[in-house]
């Protein structure tokens, strides 16, 4: 029988355990004994019903304030499958718990009043539920007995929640209407909602998929304990975070990256012929390697990411502040390391969704941060993978548990994109009559989506030896080491090949430049910011190369340099050349070169250190929305 | 289990001879092996068991070649640690936890492996995998460490020392299934039987030379078996055909009523379970 685990949240007054309790009850979950007591409490306190809420509310405290602020968890099974609740409360100083209930979750039940409409506390929710990558979502629009049933009510609700939750990337969203109280389409459904079509909620949960979010490709095994009863058994115990395993697979040791082979999977109940995601095993390998606790052993063509620094979405759970001079312990699979925050990019307003600057964290407090570990971590995004994606922050003097975080990469250093959704992706508009066009196999903002940043053709035009390449060549080392996909395409380097059987005439000028225009052209759509550097003297070839990518995604750089200045630099001596009449067609002496109308940038290089230019383009690259990089960040780190 | 291996370095693991506390031998001894179970095994004896239990526990330990520590609530009374309560069926329920807390500093152990599950009882559904005690061995049930993913943060200062509760998720019938399913020996007291008993306060007690009869009150013979084992003065018994695990599983799936609604000391008051478990109880 499969398991569901699911979280609740909801506000104080949103009846989520009068809902759960109403689960129980209907499921006959509840035992006599435990309902005896609520039945007991219910009179003592004057309340005329049984009050199903008492079942769930748990510690005294709660009780005498009647709220719930832990989490708690609540098991019960029905023919169809078990079920474990991950009970959470809903106002605002526990976000913390919501975390922690959603973090184990396949689905989150978020709970509205029907009274009230879409509260801040239910789009919190449902940020946290979309943060923590729970690929289920139901809406259950609770008291719906006390709006007289009335489907608009819903339906306003259902359309106000569903423009939302498209901002946060819910894979799946079911919406019901319910009341708790009296049962309404929580196990049988309700007579009073003949317009509601759907399933009971509890229909629900028996039905939906689970095991979604298992990733099943990436092979990852966190080493848990060495298990080594004597000289002649070895065997490395751990639970498969993701993928899978034979015996006589290879596998390389991370971090010592050592190479060696399955031997067996070993359990109490004999050898396995595959281990899997979720199972608990001991793997032996061929060869006698030094393994410990919180290495990781992995497939050779199917690494994660090894880093010392950490991009990642945090949420702070401690009631003391983050110190930031701290060395917390980072936690993830079985991996424990000294890490720092070395940078706070923005903590998130959890109801408007806003980013806001911020120098700390604070409980509950949700953001984006960098941190740097003293030692390689190996992980994979959150999003691929729940397991070796999520990691806690233990300060060392407390020993408490002061940080939930979900990796969103490595850090790229310096630069961040902008949103890459913003891409049209406009196919090639001039394409020959012939050729049935099919479009990209993948189109460009996947792409696009994987790199992390906007593709683009930043070129740079001028006279020979304005000094186009050595711009683009520190240009393009700024961008590679920020983390993007980058090509240069120089005009000396494509005349050894592509353009080798090309002269200096107009007509091979012009051929040359489309050549090159299409070789970017494809290296754009393939994601890459490339960086071209050609005299290209003639501005209706360059508008040609412009026309063939989207608006916007095409820089003309103009690198203005006086003629004397070029002439007295002349590294190859071709003025001097041109000037004695050997070398015919020689922009700026014997054949023209028009001056860009309107560049992007317009780089006046007279006076001004290499350095300095980069910095100029990066700075109008930023400008463009198309990267952010250029100045040191945070940290005196570049 | 693996985990609580790896982060501490003198773990015990706390067995009272009941179906929970056999199953988190059968998988310790499932996660390590062909390694023998790396925990030091200990019972806390209030002197009150079933002898059943005792010689339940004394067979396994035998068989697995595991190591035993029993410690016993006489000696803490004879200590003069604890006192016995008054009355005329003074249950030794309460004093264990003094035993317990002394029995742990002697061995200087960091980490106490138990059986409690989630679905037990109201206080024991938000107790953490691992949970914190402090140095005096309480529990704050407000200031537990958040448990994320599969994440155990273990970590903790001189003298502290935690609970691990691997079966945290489990329920009775998911312990039941598996017993089944793994064909796990467990001792002749859940199995129906005949056994005198008396009704007080809608539990049935067992005959023991600890359990009186109070005024009005007569033995019964009938047909019973245990849902938990502890001390024989407040473990009730229900009456039962089932003779078999398949029997036993069909009947916890009907059951009605909680393992503990035949617990007599959690009849005390609705916040029983959460004052003892503050004050170190397990």
């Amino acid at each position: 029988m499969d398991l569901l685990r699911f979280s609740t949240a909801g506000s104080v007054d949103d009846g989520k355990s009068t809902l759960i309790g109403r689960l129980l009850y209907d499921t006959r979950s509840i035992f006599e004994d435990q309902l005896e007591a609520v039945e007991e409490t219910s009179r003592r306190r004057g309340e005329g019903y049984v009050n199903l809420a008492l079942l769930t509310d748990g510690l005294r405290a709660e009780r005498e304030q009647n709220i719930t602020i832990d989490v708690a968890y609540r098991y019960f099974a029905t023919p169809k499958r078990k079920f474990i609740i991950a009970d959470t409360p809903g106002h605002i100083q526990y976000t913390r718990n919501m975390v922690t209930g959603a973090s184990t979750a396949e689905l989150a039940i978020i709970l509205v009043d029907a009274r009230n409409g879409v509260a801040t506390q239910s789009k919190r929710h449902g940020f946290i539920a979309s943060l923590l990558g729970i690929p289920h979502v139901l809406v259950a629009v609770n008291k719906m007995d006390l709006v007289a049933w009335d489907h608009d009510v819903y339906r306003e609700i259902e359309r106000k929640y569903t423009d939302f939750s498209e901002k946060l990337g819910v894979l799946d969203l079911t919406f019901i209407p319910v009341s708790a109280l009296h049962g309404d389409n929580v196990v049988e459904k309700s007579e009073h909602m003949p317009w509601y079509q759907g399933p009971s909620l509890l229909h629900h949960l028996e039905h939906v998929n689970v095991g979604a979010h298992k990733n099943l490709v990436d092979f990852r095994y966190p080493v848990q304990y060495v298990v080594r009863p004597g000289q002649d058994y070895r065997g490395y115990a751990g639970r498969v975070a993701s993928g899978a395993i034979r015996p006589g697979e290879k596998v390389v040791v991370l971090p010592s990256k050592r190479h060696s082979v399955v031997t067996s999977v070993d359990t109490f109940d004999g050898e396995l012929d595959e281990a899997k995601a979720g199972d608990s095993v001991i793997l032996t390998l061929a060869d006698e390697l030094d393994v410990s606790r919180g290495d990781m052993i992995v497939r050779p063509l199917n690494l994660p990411i090894v880093a010392t620094e950490i991009d990642a979405t945090i949420c702070w759970t401690s009631a003391e502040p983050m110190k930031p001079d701290t060395r917390y312990w980072l936690r993830q699979t079985t991996r424990e390391v000294k890490a720092f925050i070395s940078r706070i990019l923005y903590r998130i307003d959890v109801d408007t969704l806003h980013r806001e600057e911020a120098d700390q964290f604070e409980l509950n407090d949700i953001g984006r941060v960098q941190i740097a570990t003293a030692q390689p971590v190996f992980f994979d995004r959150y999003q691929l993978n729940r397991e070796t994606g999520s990691f806690v922050l233990i300060d060392p003097t407390t020993n408490n548990t002061v940080a939930a975080g979900m990796i969103r990469g490595e850090v790229r250093h310096e630069e961040d994109l902008l949103d890459p959704h913003s891409a049209e992706d406009r196919a090639l508009s001039e394409v020959s009559p012939d050729v049935v066009w099919e479009g990209w196999n993948i189109p460009l903002p996947k792409r696009e989506e994987r790199n992390g940043h906007p593709a683009a053709i930043v070129w740079l035009t001028g006279l020979p030896a304005s000094g186009k390449t050595t711009v683009a060549r520190g240009l393009e080392r700024r961008l590679f080491r920020a983390g993007c996909q980058t090509m240069l395409l120089d005009g000396d380097q494509l005349r050894h090949g592509l353009t080798g059987d090309l002269g200096f005439t107009p007509e091979d000028r012009r051929e040359n430049i489309r050549r090159v225009g299409e070789t970017a052209a494809l290296f754009f759509r393939q994601g890459c910011v490339v960086v071209c550097t050609f005299v290209s003297p003639f501005r209706e070839d360059r508008d040609r190369v412009r026309g063939l990518v989207p608006k916007g995604r095409f820089v003309e750089i103009f690198v203005d340099t006086p003629l004397e200045v070029c002439e007295k630099r002349d590294p190859k001596g071709l003025y001097s050349r041109a000037r004695r009449g050997e070398v015919g067609h020689m922009t700026g002496i014997s054949s023209p070169y028009e001056t860009p109308e309107e560049p992007e940038v317009h780089l006046e290089t007279s006076g001004k250190e290499p350095d300095a230019l980069v910095d100029e383009v990066a700075e109008a690259l930023r400008e463009l929305r198309l990267i952010r990089l250029g100045r040191p960040t945070g940290g005196g780190r570049e | 289990m693996r985990e609580v291996a790896a982060q501490f370095e003198r773990p015990v693991l706390l067995f009272s001879g009941g179906k929970d506390s056999i199953l988190l031998v059968h998988l310790a001894r499932k996660a390590f092996h062909p390694a023998r179970i790396p925990f030091l095994l200990v019972h806390v004896d209030t002197g009150h068991n079933f002898p059943e239990t005792i010689e339940f526990r004394d067979r396994l330990v035998d068989s697995l070649e595991a190591r035993l520590h029993v410690a016993l609530v006489q000696d803490s009374i004879d200590a003069g640690r604890v006192k016995e309560e008054p009355g005329p069926n003074p249950s030794r329920n309460r004093l264990q936890t003094v035993t317990l807390l002394d029995t742990l500093e002697e061995l200087d152990a960091d980490v106490a492996l138990g059986g409690g599950r989630r679905d037990e009882e109201k206080a024991r559904a938000k107790e953490r995998f691992f949970s914190h005690r402090d140095r005096f061995g309480q529990w704050d049930p407000k200031n537990q460490r958040p448990e994320l993913w599969n994440i155990f943060n273990g970590r903790k200062h001189m003298g502290e020392h935690f609970r691990a509760f691997p079966l945290s998720n489990w329920t009775e019938l998911d312990v039941w299934h598996y017993i089944a399913a793994e064909g796990i020996d467990v001792p002749s007291l859940y199995f129906s039987h005949e056994r005198e008993v008396v009704e007080r306060n809608g539990v049935l007690l067992a005959r023991s030379e600890h359990n009186q009869l109070l005024s009005g009150e007569e033995w019964m013979t009938m047909r019973v078996r245990f849902r938990t084992i502890g001390d024989s003065t407040c473990t009730g018994a229900v009456e039962s055909r089932a003779d078999t695990l398949d029997d036993i599983v069909a009947e916890v799936a009907a059951s009605r009523v909680t393992e503990r609604g035949g617990r007599y000391d959690d009849k005390q008051s609705e916040a029983a379970m959460e004052d003892r478990k503050r004050q170190g109880y397990f």
